[in-house]
């Protein structure tokens, strides 16, 4: 059984719909990678799935259980952790208390007024090893509307962490990071998953999902058209249809041509 | 049955009435964001505009309505859209509700000043005309109210649905800066909008002037009937707020037909509007989480543990001081001042710390004021539980809006507010109408304080505790999640946080500390009557909390002085200091740390700029005293300035920024 199964979820917004019937799985210990052009419908997919967006029509199972109307504290609380594509962090907080606060909603009120001492100390130094694995210790002391976006979706992650979750939901969690930045995220992503998370990313450096993804899902216009390993999403005509508007399958006409559109998209979908 | 039809017959003029009204609220709301609390008041101003012109300076009547109507209505619409409410409508929604509630305070002042208090009437159109339809009677007025009432929907639905600057009023809703890009002009539709909805406020107000009376309070209040009507279709909806202000019609008409005529059901009648809403609001669905950060606000800075202490004890001696030396009228004026100021720090909590605005604070401390009064029982668990039925109601109140967002909680407040002030203090279970309960002042551990000036030196120091226990919280956990969900709801709620009963916990609290502050006032006073705890007391509470900072303790300290002042000036200045008050909101809003911050920055530049210089300076002159060579003792030149309440602590990051710990290398 999949930690997380979205079964058949349909989502319209009057008349459009953004998620038409769609349903994938994502497992613990693995990374899945949810891709797709602007405006597939990979955010609202995450919305119905941390309960920001009740949808049309579907189920989202997760730990064998129908969690489709729970409200979205209590999905958290079982441990789906998200991260935002606009992002959603305490701008006037430090980043430290970003992090710190998030410990704090995840123990309960009780933690709220519980005396600072010995359990704040423990909690505090908990706080200043997640920010140092993923890499913004440098900005601790900054306010969290300060800084570059890059480390504010690291900043984001950091938050999710804190919450120990079991299911952690990251949207676009690369851009703003460069080159080395993302090789060392990619390496922290796979540790998660090591750890025994489930990871489900939608991303659109390719480089990325390719290399670290165990499983893939290509959302387009709301519908899901292909799923599997990274190497045979790659050679899936219907996705190049989805990204490039057609695939090299469907040039049959000059030689030459069809030649050119692979190395364009190679240049996509490396 | 046919008194049943003649009633409801009567109840759709009054409906007709409140569509108009209505319609113009939504039609501004929608368009530019801005839910125009004073929208009713604007309504009672330019009411009496139209007496002023028809019946003091004599013009003809329709030359009057066309110049109201057509002239000074949009006019002011225009003006206000331009210089006071633009841009409002994209920040955060306790600014534009503290600007709005601000033009209500300033318009009921400048009405009092330029119109002062006399008998004034304004007949109904073709006074003397009117048909017998079946057993009813109709009047011109009445048929007049209908006429215009359905010009107004027609004429709104060819100006939305046919015309230009109609599609680009409703584009404006989604997205003003979208509309920018395509060439449209979201200014243009939003002063249009607010124009033609003051227009509208005007026809309603003197449409229903022979029904209320000509009446700074009774006309302001309309915009309870017309936001209730609204609520139908949640304050977007036109049709269905035609059709919910039709219902408002009917039903307070029947209420007036079946309900008894004497006892308790008898004074509800003017509070149906509220009564309505409520139902209305516990039936409207579930808003979602919103996506889409608000930024990050300046708050004013959070003194350490040790500076607050300081500056506590500073503010005791001083009022230890001051009580001893003035006169006995005055000390009791301190503890006036002392119970505004911790009406203010439940709403540093609630608006301050957490964004919510709530124009029912004052409310909350008449029932902790009718409740100690109740339980008679002057002593500590007296105290106690007069707080804690405080903060029972508050919850009472917050819980059928804790699925809506902000907007609504805080336009239900001011519903719940005149509900209490015109029903139940005035029921013969509470205050008694007109009436008084006698109190007894506090007793601590069996020693009564009675004398003026222990009592108000005790109300000072309850001031202090509370201002140090709000400090407490602010540093701690609870602090840093109440910042954290004013600055992103769905980021708190995807880390399991449960936010609509954090919202209701908050409430709860904060109607709590105003009724420990209501039930010292009434000890403060020996009796207390439902005039004590007037609505429009919580609107002076909340302007002033806000005009001198609504985000720290010494903004409540001074605004709960200064409206102190303000309400003891004579009776003929109290127009005045609305206007006042009204104009200082509308100024100051906008940055809700108030002028305590200016305070705390200037202090901070004393100290830090000018403060080394006066020393360098010193410690030249004795130098040259003293023997050359002889070290001089190093000095903390800072203390005197930590005498403002909570100035001085980093201007940086928020709180805990300090409390660095080093993490050893190696850790990962």
């Amino acid at each position: 059984m999949a930690l997380l199964e979205v079964e058949d979820v349909l989502v319209r917004f009057g008349g459009v719909t953004a998620v038409n019937r769609a349903s994938f799985t994502a497992e613990s210990g693995r990374i899945t990678g949810l891709i797709g052009p602007n405006g597939a419908g990979k955010t609202t997919c995450f919305n119905v799935i941390t309960g920001l967006q009740k949808p049309t029509q579907g189920r989202v199972r997760y730990r064998d259980r129908d969690i489709t109307r729970w409200p979205v504290h209590r999905r958290a609380g079982h441990g789906i952790g998200r991260t935002f594509q606009r992002l959603e962090a305490f701008g006037s907080l430090s980043v430290r208390d970003n992090v710190r606060v998030a410990r704090e909603i995840h123990g309960g009120p009780l933690a709220w007024i519980r005396p600072a001492g010995r359990w704040g100390g423990r909690s505090l130094l908990e706080v200043e090893v997640l920010l140092d694995r993923v890499g913004i210790s440098d900005y601790a002391d900054e306010r969290a509307d300060s800084i570059p976006t890059g480390a504010a979706r690291l900043l984001e992650l950091a938050r999710a962490l804190a919450c120990d979750p079991k299911l952690l939901l990251l949207d676009e969690p690369s851009s703003g990071l460069d080159e080395t930045e993302t090789d060392s995220f990619g390496a922290l992503l796979s540790d998660l998953a090591d750890e025994g998370a489930a990871i489900l990313m939608v991303e659109h450096d390719m480089d990325l999902v390719m290399g670290v993804c165990d499983e893939i899902h290509v959302l387009d216009f709301g519908e899901i058209i292909a799923s599997g390993a990274p190497a045979d999403i790659r050679a899936d005509s219907s996705v190049q249809r989805a990204y490039l508007g057609y695939s090299p399958d469907d040039a049959d006409d000059a030689h030459g041509a069809a030649s050119d559109h692979t190395s364009e998209m190679e240049a996509v979908i490396p | 049955m046919s008194s049943l039809f003649a009633f409801t017959l009567l109840g759709l003029f009054t409906g007709a009435a409140y569509a108009i009204m209505a319609s113009g609220l939504v039609l501004t709301y929608a368009t530019t964001r801005v839910f125009n609390l004073a929208h009713g008041a604007f309504g009672m101003v330019l009411a009496f505009t139209f007496w002023d012109f028809s019946q003091r300076q004599g013009l003809p009547t329709l030359l009057s309505l066309f110049l109201v109507l057509g002239v000074v209505a949009p006019a002011i619409g225009f003006f206000i859209q331009r210089v006071v409410t633009r841009g409002l409508g994209e920040g955060p929604v306790s600014v534009a509700l503290v600007v709005t509630v601000g033009l209500l305070v300033l318009l009921i002042g400048a009405a009092q000043y330029i119109w002062p208090p006399e008998p004034r009437v304004l007949l109904p159109f073709y006074a003397e005309t009117g048909w017998q339809l079946g057993d009813t009677y109709i009047t011109a007025h009445q048929l007049i109210t209908i006429v215009c009432s359905i010009v107004v929907a027609l004429g709104l639905y060819l100006l939305l649905n046919r015309t230009r600057i109609g599609t680009a009023m409703r584009a404006s809703v989604d997205n003003p800066e979208l509309l920018r890009f395509f060439g449209g002009k979201p200014d243009t539709a939003a002063a249009l909008a607010w124009a033609i909805g003051m227009s509208l406020a005007a026809l309603a107000g003197i449409l229903l002037t022979p029904v209320v009376g000509l009446d700074y309070y009774a006309l302001t209040l309309l915009v309870i009937n017309a936001y209730a009507a609204a609520m139908l279709g949640r304050l977007k909806s036109l049709p269905l707020t035609f059709v919910g202000a039709m219902g408002l019609g009917i039903l307070e008409s029947l209420a007036v037909a079946y309900l008894p005529t004497d006892g308790f059901w008898s004074t509800i009648r003017p509070v149906i509007p509220a009564i309505f809403l409520f139902v209305l609001v516990v039936a409207m669905p579930q808003t979602q989480l919103r996506i889409g950060q608000v930024k990050g606000i300046i708050a004013a800075p959070v003194p350490k543990l040790g500076k607050s202490l300081g500056a506590g004890g500073v503010l005791l001696a001083a009022a230890f001081v001051l009580i001893g030396i003035v006169s006995r009228s005055d000390v009791l004026l301190i503890g006036v001042a002392a119970t505004y100021a911790m009406v203010m720090l439940s709403l540093v909590l609630l608006t301050g710390y957490g964004g919510h605005v709530s124009l029912a604070q004052f409310t909350f401390a008449g029932v902790g004021a009718l409740a100690y009064a109740k339980l008679d029982q002057p002593n500590l668990l007296g105290l106690v539980l007069a707080a804690a039925i405080a903060a029972g109601v508050g919850a009472l109140v917050a819980l059928p809006v804790l699925r809506l967002t902000g907007l609504y909680l805080a336009l239900s407040t001011l519903a719940f507010a005149v509900l209490m002030d015109k029903v139940i203090f005035q029921a013969d279970f509470a205050f008694k109408f007109n009436g008084t309960l006698a109190t007894e002042r506090l007793s601590v551990f069996g020693i009564q304080i009675a004398s003026d000036t222990a009592y108000v030196w005790f109300m000072v120091l309850a001031f202090v505790a509370m201002g140090l226990f709000l400090l407490w919280l602010r540093r701690g956990a609870l602090g840093r999640i109440l910042i954290a969900t004013r600055d992103s709801p769905s980021g708190c709620g995807t880390l399991g946080l449960d936010l609509r009963w954090f919202r209701v916990g908050l409430f709860s609290l904060s109607a709590g500390m105003a009724g420990v502050a209501g039930a010292l006032f009434a000890g403060l006073r020996g009796t207390v009557g439902a005039a004590d705890f007037l609505y429009f007391q919580s609107l002076l509470v909340l302007l002033c909390a806000v005009i001198f900072g609504v985000t720290s303790v010494t903004g409540a300290l001074f605004g709960g002085t200064a409206l102190m002042l303000l309400r003891s000036a004579p009776p003929e200045l109290a127009a005045v200091s609305f206007v006042v008050l009204g104009i200082g909101a509308v100024l100051l809003a906008r940055d809700p740390n108030g002028i305590a911050n200016y305070l705390f920055t200037l202090g901070r530049r004393v100290s830090g700029k000018l403060l080394p210089r006066w020393e360098e300076q010193l410690r030249e002159r004795l130098d040259g005293l003293l023997k050359p060579g002889r070290p001089q003792p190093a000095r903390s030149v800072d203390t005197a300035f930590d005498t403002a309440f909570d100035a001085g602590a980093d201007t940086g990051a928020d709180t805990g920024a300090d409390r660095k710990i080093t993490v050893p290398e190696g850790v990962s």
